[in-house]
């Protein structure tokens, strides 16, 4: 365990360490040239942060906070505001962790839109959750994208579990309700949905997801319902939009967060933490199975500010 | 997809345009909020900063100052200065003209490479080239038969060696066999790889020097944030690119990549890719979306869509019925069904000028089933009462309304509404000569509910 720890926290940090060069050589270089905090330099703070796609919302909070801290501490010297940024920004993410149920059958059901890496995520789910001695079983509920099943049903066999599929073109619905039943007959501790990505304003397609949602709700109601929304760490501001939406249409209530190997600052999840007040439970870090790892807000911060 | 920013320009852009007089503060104001939407919609800060300095600069002189209506100088300005920031004229791709041409496509996961190369595909064959799509991804799990699906919809060969060859060896044997096959284009669908991924690039270099591909096209999501120029960057430095598709322009996200890209990298917007169906990739033009961002419209873009839908011959035809009269129930089928070709309705709502950017149009959606219902309807009908629609009566219409899974009244009202249409020709006929370029007749007879 220790050991898979670190490798994943050296994949993490290796992943940020872009994002840390990007974000901290920014904000140093900008508190190196103004030793005292003035408007200057709060305004070249501002748009630093607007830049790592943290959104104006969060970025005028941060700027407030900072303000206030000043007054507050008295504070002069802007090396200082280092520590407070980073406090600041634990704060947003811890705030709202919350840890899984583990006394009931689960149902997970990812969902997103089309290329941020549900199947994978699905895959490296299923495969640690089957390492910590969980019975899981996958449905193949992306009916739609050319592939998507063969896609998801090599991944299943690397983890090693069962999973539940019908043809391309079929009802995700029906697929979804036959999985149900199978996780009912076969005890299984957790059963992982796969869905077909969708743009959040495509009203048919999202009316669709809730009807998915309503028969997990509705077929399933003794177990646990989690959904976790995927999000491409290289999202911009969009990704306010796309969580506002799946939250409308299928109450998610955890985001994965995918592609934090790339220069991608990931700094969307801030603002979507803060708005939505709902955890971030994985970050995907890799193409590799165990490339995913639980989300952990101190690590997370810490390997972008280290 | 730009419609959130557009509004934004434009509320901006408001506060100017009724002025007689504009002072510097008038203007940095503008400028300000312009600066604050282009950054929420993820446009570069640094392309930002210099497209805000050009604009105030030369919103400051003399052209627009001595005006009588400085206002509407601004607003022409930041038109400008957005079509220049995005490049200038559409970009073709480019073919050799005297052997097999190839085009190869990247970009990072999840980004639409392979949906895009069946899209590029199809719009290649039906410009009568004879495509063959190579699958050089190796790596993701069942990419390939991914593609095969996707070529197998569009009717186009797809050649591969499994997952175990290097795909440069893929790229290499697929040479051959295009030569060997009589294909003229061949379009290379690469694995999706980080920027940073030295070995997956390099990878990417190395088919670049066996196929010596004509284009490089790099496929970038429309949602990319701030990340998106750097993306660019690296893969241009890695492969001199020669031109980017655009990815899910149908969401809304602002589209700042777009903005940002062609200042930074210098390459231009080929195509947008703007959903799941083989026909949505459209070419990139950059003044009628400057246009359309700041809300004037894309006439041109619609009349294309129009050109590219209707049957040039059946348009002839309608003509001709239009003016003697002629028209029946059978030709409004036509017409109908012709108009579903030009894509969702209320997408080309929004690139009618003084209708994109109106408030009032958000969230109106066109009911596409209307439709649908009136060609049940009409379907319903014998051809005799097609092609005379006056002799339907009550026991008609009831079994039409039967026939059609409709209501009586539904019957009545698409009746009603063919009588409206036909008077309104009627009209058209004694204004005008006819010059009216086909197909657009019928329009004013559609009923918006």
């Amino acid at each position: 365990m220790n050991n898979e720890k670190k490798s994943f926290f050296a994949k993490l940090k290796e992943g940020l360490i872009k994002t840390k060069k990007n974000l901290t050589e920014q904000i140093e270089s900008v508190i190196f040239q103004h030793k005292k905090i003035d408007d200057d330099f709060l305004d070249e703070l501002e748009e630093i942060l607007i830049t790592s796609d943290m959104g104006v919302e969060t970025t005028m909070d941060i700027i407030e906070y900072i303000k206030d801290e000043t007054k507050k501490r008295k504070l002069e010297d802007t090396l200082e505001l280092k520590d407070i940024i980073k406090e600041y920004l634990i704060n947003v993410l811890k705030e709202n962790e919350r840890p899984d149920v583990t006394d009931k059958q689960r149902v997970i059901l990812i969902v997103g839109v089309n290329g941020v890496g549900k199947t994978t995520s699905i895959g490296k789910i299923a495969y640690r959750l089957k390492q910590s001695g969980n019975k899981v079983i996958v449905a193949a509920a992306d009916t739609f994208r050319a592939a998507a099943v063969e896609q998801l049903k090599e991944w299943c066999h690397r983890a090693g579990v069962d999973i539940i599929a019908s043809d391309q073109g079929s009802d995700p619905g029906a697929v979804v309700f036959d999985a149900i039943q199978a996780a009912k007959a076969r005890k299984s501790d957790i059963l992982i949905c796969d869905t077909a990505g969708r743009l959040h304003n495509k009203k048919n397609l999202m009316n669709e997801l809730s009807k998915i949602f309503k028969i997990i709700d509705k077929e399933f109601s003794e177990a646990h319902i989690d959904v976790y929304l995927v999000i491409d760490a290289t999202t911009g501001q969009n990704g306010i939009v796309q969580a506002k939406m799946f939250k409308e249409a299928c109450n998610i209530n955890g985001l994965i967060l995918t592609k934090l190997d790339g220069t991608a600052k990931g700094g969307i999840a801030f603002p979507i933490v803060n708005e939505l007040k709902i955890p971030i439970k994985y970050v995907g870090v890799g193409e590799g199975i165990d490339d995913l790892q639980d989300f952990n807000a101190q690590d997370f911060v810490n390997a972008i500010f280290e | 997809m730009f419609e959130n920013l557009s509004d934004k320009l434009q509320n901006a852009l408001q506060k100017l345009r009724g002025k007689g007089k504009l002072t510097e503060k008038d203007i940095d104001l503008a400028m300000k909020e312009i600066k604050m939407s282009l950054l929420e919609a993820d446009v570069n800060f640094k392309v930002v900063k210099a497209f805000i300095n050009s604009v105030k600069e030369r919103s400051l002189g003399t052209e627009v100052m001595e005006s009588l209506t400085p206002g509407q100088q601004v607003v022409k300005i930041v038109h400008e200065e957005l079509t220049k920031i995005m490049g200038q004229g559409e970009s073709r791709l480019k073919f050799n003209s005297n052997d097999i041409t190839y085009f190869m496509m990247c970009g990072l996961q999840g980004a639409g490479k392979t949906t895009a190369t069946g899209k590029l595909a199809r719009r290649l064959k039906k410009e009568g080239r004879r495509p063959l799509l190579v699958a050089c991804d190796v790596y993701r799990p069942a990419a390939i038969k991914q593609l095969q699906v996707v070529a197998e919809s569009i009717g186009v060969p797809v050649f591969e060696m499994g997952d175990k060859i290097s795909p440069v060896i893929i790229a290499k044997e697929a040479m051959n066999h295009a030569m060997k096959h009589g294909n003229d284009t061949v379009i290379i669908d690469t694995a999706g790889r980080l920027h940073i991924d030295d070995d997956l690039m390099d990878e990417l270099v190395e088919i670049k020097n066996t196929v010596k591909p004509d284009e490089i096209l790099l496929l970038l999501d429309a949602m990319t944030g701030q990340d998106a120029v750097k993306v660019a960057e690296s893969f241009n430095s890695y492969l001199d690119v020669t031109g980017v598709i655009l990815t899910k322009v149908d969401g809304d996200a602002r589209g700042g990549a777009a903005l940002s890209i062609r200042n930074v990298v210098d390459k231009p917007i080929k195509f947008l890719s703007v959903g799941e169906k083989m026909d949505q990739l459209e070419a990139f033009h950059p003044d009628r979306m400057a246009s359309r961002i700041l809300g004037m419209g894309d006439v041109l873009s619609i009349i294309e869509k129009a050109q590219d839908a209707f049957d040039e011959k059946q348009a002839l035809e309608l003509q001709k019925k239009l003016k003697t009269q002629d028209f029946n129930l059978e030709d409004f089928l036509t017409q109908l069904q012709q108009m579903k070709n030009m894509g969702p309705l209320d997408e080309i709502l929004e690139m009618v000028p003084g209708l994109g950017g109106k408030k009032k149009l958000k969230g109106l959606k066109v009911d596409e089933k209307e439709l649908v219902y009136t060609e049940a309807i009409i379907q319903s009908m014998t051809k005799k009462e097609r092609m005379n629609p006056s002799i339907i009566n009550g026991s008609r219409r009831k079994r039409i309304a039967a026939g059609s899974g409709t209501s009586v009244q539904r019957v009545n009202s698409l009746l009603k509404q063919y009588e409206e249409m036909k008077k309104m020709m009627k009209k058209f006929q004694t204004m005008g000569t006819g010059r009216k370029k086909g197909g657009f007749g019928g329009m004013g007879g559609f009923k918006m509910p």
